[in-house]
């Protein structure tokens, strides 16, 4: 105590009150909010996750009723992908680093930034609220005309969490454009920036362009079954494919959305432990706005068993397979950093290897999936479920976790425990796959996804996967216990501990209230990691402070 | 001048910059606009094409007339806005006020003609909860007066906040919030305006012009 007193105030301290965390604009303490927010909706997801699970264990329906199960489901992946995966990255580690990363002060509007975290609990807290005592039943797809004619569940309070919860996003994507525009350092040009914020800056062009598309599309379901619209419902002589079209044209950039900041935390993670430059500097940054701008142009891919035309579905399937093309260019300059760098394997490097593994398997099986004849045999089986995940939860969480071990430091000022962190990335690693790799299999021989009862056959695939999910979700409540013990007794940090590059490492730790004392003027290269030893660059911090 | 200076936010550089930003940050936001509108529209598109003949048809039963006079008010309401913004460049408080006030009325007007045309619409039996026409293909015609009113309604709901936000704008003139070197609120606010004026010139004729000509 006596000693953080006599230190300079750090943004954690310099304010206690409760008021001083609920009005704050302090992007960091911002960043804090929605840590706290987005941890509390992972866990109710995953309680969800673990409700579907145990159902499945066996072939009859014996834990739920069908109407149950339903919900359970879609409450599961309402949850996860809007109030979790989407917020997840960008909201917290990037409202946290992007102005660190490029030497400002804060993000170029800190009340709308406090705006859209209330905006995100709101939304949430409808969703759930919704979602919870009525229930959902139309899956996160939300598809007509089962949604707006006839379902019997609550669709139109959720539909507005998930409008309202889009706003923040928007907001957030908003802040981040701007600020990356005008508040960059003196001599920070947009190839010193570091990769992270080429990611978040892609990310951020999907969420504006894209997040207003399921905003106008939910609000027409939501007025077709309050005010009786039609749109999409055929006895009004609507169309419901055209619903398919309007969500995908979100829903696959918004998989953008979660994976593109994932790749950001993977471009930094990975050049620190090998203690070298990153490799294709241009191109990773290059490719991630293709990726942004590709991934416009495949939501088709989600409709191939729909009557989209048949000259629509090739575009579709020959674009889809263009899209991996980045996300290749970016694993093979990944690969080609670490090669001949001198690699240590601390816990944040490690949830990086699992996220290289994972993602490509994700990614491949997303090959797969756009191969039009293939999909007609696996759409809407097991096999999707598989796919999704190993990049939702392989990638994008994985890379969430190499993020949050490697800012921790810079975040709390403490560090982490590295023996529990290395065993529970291991034990998530091991986790996931038995969880995972079983659905690949049980959905390729026609599981179909949705149902809480199947042919005994499947048995076995579904019991290693229920056994998986039990070793995931132990390796996921390691972390939130090592991690809130490390807050009191973990060993201090001190600025940089990675010798890492990075104008974030070159703060204290946490950092102060207003970030840069004064202004730093950037006249160096990103990621100038001295080949030799990690010792030099943590001798060359102060240094580089004083500037 | 400390006045002024109290106005740059702790994390800008300086004021060149704080108005960049908040420019910039507003042209961002009516990109997201047009997305949204866009939606919508597409939806309208997809119908107009599927249903070319029908939408001719129920496109006669609105009025050509107050529609283009709610044009012309519009079209109105976007000079005495422009001229709100340029009457606060030169720091001319009580032009400002006056055409803030002038905008605001004309924004009222418009969206008076509008609900007449709405409540005429609910006696016609064309409102989409309340729909009881019954000419030819009525089914396909109430599809029209769904997107009709969705994006019309959407439009509407804009003007009223653009409404709201000009009271705001309102109230800081008279407060004597502004002056020649910062009235970045006023250009904001005349941005948000153009660009809802600018949707209603795509609808007009989208919604009423079907089909019109010969
Ligand atoms: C390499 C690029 C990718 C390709 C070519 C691809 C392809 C596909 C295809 C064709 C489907 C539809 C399968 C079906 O329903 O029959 C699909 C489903 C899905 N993909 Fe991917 N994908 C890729 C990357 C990703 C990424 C990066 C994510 C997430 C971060 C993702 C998340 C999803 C989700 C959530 C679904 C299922 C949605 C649902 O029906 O509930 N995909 N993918
Ligand atoms: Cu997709």
């Amino acid at each position: 105590m006596q000693t953080s007193e006599r230190k300079k105030p750090n943004y954690l301290n310099a304010e206690h009150t409760v008021a001083s965390w609920l009005l704050t604009v302090d992007h960091k303490r911002i960043a804090i909010l929605y840590l706290v927010s987005i941890t509390l909706m992972f866990f109710i997801g995953g309680l969800m996750a673990g409700a579907i699970r145990t159902e499945l264990l066996t072939p009859a329906g014996d834990l739920m009723s069908s109407d149950t199960y339903d919900k359970a489901f879609t409450l599961h992946g309402i949850v996860m992908v809007f109030f979790f995966l989407i917020p997840s990255i960008p909201a917290t580690l990037g409202n946290f680093l992007v102005p660190l990363m490029i030497g400002a002060k804060d993000l170029a509007f800190p009340r709308l930034n406090l705006l859209s975290w209330y905006v995100y609990i709101v939304g949430a807290t409808i969703g759930i609220v919704a979602t919870v005592t009525g229930g959902l039943d139309t899956g996160w797809t939300l598809y007509t005309p089962y949604s707006t004619a006839y379902a019997t569940t609550n669709v139109v309070l959720p539909a507005i969490g998930i409008f309202i919860t889009g706003f923040s996003s928007i907001l957030t994507g908003l802040n981040f454009i701007v600020t990356i525009h005008k508040m960059r350092a003196p001599g920070l040009t947009w190839f010193r920036l570091p990769l992270f914020i080429w990611a978040h800056y892609a990310t951020s062009i999907v969420m504006v362009l894209a997040t207003p598309v399921i905003a106008i599309t939910v609000l027409m379901v939501v007025l077709d079954r309050g005010f009786g619209l039609g749109i999409f419902d055929p006895k009004a002589g609507g169309d419901p494919v055209l619903f398919q079209h309007l969500f995908w044209f979100y829903s696959h950039p918004a998989v953008y959305i979660m994976i593109l900041p994932a790749m950001g935390v993977i471009s930094e993670v990975i050049p620190c432990f090998s203690k070298k430059r990153i490799f294709g500097y241009n191109f990773i940054a290059a490719s991630s706005l293709s990726i942004a701008v590709i991934g416009f142009f495949v939501w088709g891919h989600h409709l191939f068993t729909t009557p989209q035309s048949m000259y629509a579905a090739m575009a579709f399937s020959i674009i889809s397979f263009a899209v991996a093309v980045p996300s290749a260019v970016k694993t093979f300059n990944w690969a080609a950093t670490m090669y001949k760098g001198s690699i240590t394997f601390e816990a944040p490097m490690i949830y990086a290897f699992g996220f290289m593994g994972l993602f490509l398997v994700g990614g491949l099986t997303g090959l797969f999936l756009g191969a039009l004849g293939l999909d007609l045999h696996v759409h809407d089986t097991y096999f999707v479920v598989a796919h999704f995940h190993y990049i939702m939860v392989g990638g994008a969480i994985m890379a969430y976790m190499a993020g949050l071990h490697f800012w921790w430091p810079k975040i709390t000022g403490k560090m982490y425990p590295e023996g529990p962190a290395k065993a529970a990335a291991l034990i998530i690693f091991v986790g996931f796959n038995l969880t995972f790799f079983p659905q690949f299999l049980a959905g390729y021989a026609g599981m179909p996804r949705r149902y809480h009862y199947y042919p005994p056959e499947f048995q076995i695939f579904n019991v290693l996967s229920t056994a998986g999910a039990s070793i995931l979700g132990f390796g996921y409540l390691l972390p939130l216990c090592y991690l809130l013990w490390s807050l009191r007794h973990g060993r201090e940090a001190g600025p940089n501990p990675w010798g890492a590059t990075g104008l974030e490492w070159m703060i204290d730790s946490p950092p102060p209230p207003h970030n840069f004392d004064t202004t730093p003027v950037v006249n160096w290269e990103p990621y100038d990691y001295p080949a030799a030893h990690r010792d030099a660059a943590k001798d060359a911090v102060p240094e580089a402070a004083s500037v | 001048m400390s006045e002024i200076a109290s106005r740059l936010q702790h994390h800008f550089a300086d004021e060149e910059q704080q108005y960049d930003a908040a420019t910039f940050g507003m042209w961002v936001f009516l990109v997201t606009e047009i997305m949204f509108f866009g939606g919508l529209l597409m939806t309208y598109v997809v119908y107009r094409t599927t249903f070319p003949q029908v939408f001719a048809e129920a496109s006669h039963h609105l009025n050509i007339y107050l529609g283009t006079f709610n044009t012309i008010v519009l079209i109105g309401s976007s000079l005495t806005m422009a001229m709100a913004v340029h009457s606060a460049r030169l720091n001319h408080r009580n032009a400002l006020a006056g055409y803030l006030v002038l905008t605001m009325i004309l924004g009222s007007v418009f969206l008076g003609v509008k609900s007449y045309e709405y409540a005429h619409k609910w006696h016609e039996g064309l409102f989409p909860g309340n729909f009881f026409y019954d000419g030819p293909d009525a089914v396909h015609q109430r599809l029209f007066f769904s997107v009709y009113f969705a994006l019309t309604g959407l439009h509407a709901a804009h003007m009223i906040i653009g409404i709201g936000i000009m009271a705001v704008m309102l109230r800081m003139t008279l407060k004597n919030s502004f002056d020649e070197n910062w009235y970045t609120p006023v250009e904001l606010t005349g941005l948000y305006w153009h660009f809802v004026d600018l949707v209603w010139i795509f609808l007009f004729p989208l919604l009423y012009l079907i089909e019109r000509h010969g």
